[in-house]
């Protein structure tokens, strides 16, 4: 179940375009607040409370720097709904592999499959 | 060949967006989404599934149903809805309801096909009523361990970002 709980906290954390964002930054490094405020057009604060939601669905920590408090990125908690995604995209891989199959064999027999009536 | 990739993202709070490139027409394309001899051929999800039951009332209003039947245990699997909007071969809206209600509430699957230069392209949006039904449509059936890569992660984060499917 907790597993379950941490992974609504992830996919709710990713819905919003800023926190993903934030997150690709951090995926290059770790930065202080006000270098993941710099590229965005928002005032620290409101970068922090992204940050915060970010940090409740265990996304990103705090760095020791008693100074910069640098986030970084915990790769965990994204790995998991990441996994999620790659299982259901498999099951539709493999539906659209067969119909390729089928087109193909729709393409050769031409449009008459049944060979006539 | 040049194999075809899916791409899957979750935008938003409710929807799941699947795009995919398929070497044919649209309009023999569109048959396939439409024609129950033909949909029974691929639609059939995980390796040991087959779909004995395939009835399609292919008008507005018109309703659709689908069984899908586990080859070595016998477990069956419905699902169905009705058709709201179709517009052939470019456009098909339907609800989308399971037998029994793994995701709560009904939700909303709208099929675009588009063709360019002989290949058509089908991108499927589904729209959940709630951000935990389709959370729980992504996490259904995960028993095998499929592993992650950070590649696939980036290019998730990527596609979401730059405001969805490319």
């Amino acid at each position: 179940m907790q597993a379950n709980d941490h992974l609504d906290a992830t996919f709710a954390a990713l819905a919003d375009p800023t926190r993903r964002a934030i997150l690709a930054r951090l995926a290059t490094g770790q930065a202080s607040v006000a270098e993941l405020a710099e590229p965005f057009a928002m005032s620290q604060p409101a970068i922090s409370k992204h940050l915060k939601v970010l940090e409740r669905a265990g996304l990103v920590s705090r760095g020791r720097d008693a100074q910069r408090r640098p986030r970084r990125l915990e790769p965990r908690p994204l790995a998991d709904a990441t996994r999620w995604l790659e299982r259901y995209r498999r099951i539709w891989e493999g539906n659209y592999q067969r119909l390729d199959a089928l087109l193909n064999e729709m393409k050769t027999k031409g449009p008459n499959p049944g060979g006539g009536r | 060949m040049s194999a075809e990739t899916l791409k899957l993202t979750a935008p938003g709070e409710r929807a799941i967006v699947m795009t995919r490139v398929l070497d044919a027409a649209r309009s023999m394309v569109f048959d396939t989404f439409t024609k129950p001899e033909l949909v029974q051929r691929w639609l059939l999800g995980p390796p040991g599934w087959s779909m004995p039951v395939c009835e399609i009332d292919l008008r507005v209003g018109g309703s659709y149903r689908y069984v899908w039947r586990h080859e070595r245990d016998g477990r069956t699997m419905g699902m169905g809805g009705v058709y709201r909007e179709i517009v052939v071969p470019a456009r098909l809206v339907s609800t989308e309801e399971f037998d029994e209600a793994w995701y709560p509430g009904e939700a909303i699957g709208t099929i675009v096909f588009e063709e360019k230069r002989g290949k058509t392209t089908v991108t499927q949006t589904v729209l959940y009523v709630s951000r935990e039904a389709r959370d729980g449509v992504l996490k259904s059936g995960v028993e095998s361990g499929v592993s992650a890569s950070y590649d696939r992660l980036a290019e998730l984060l990527a596609a979401t970002t730059s405001g969805g499917v490319k």
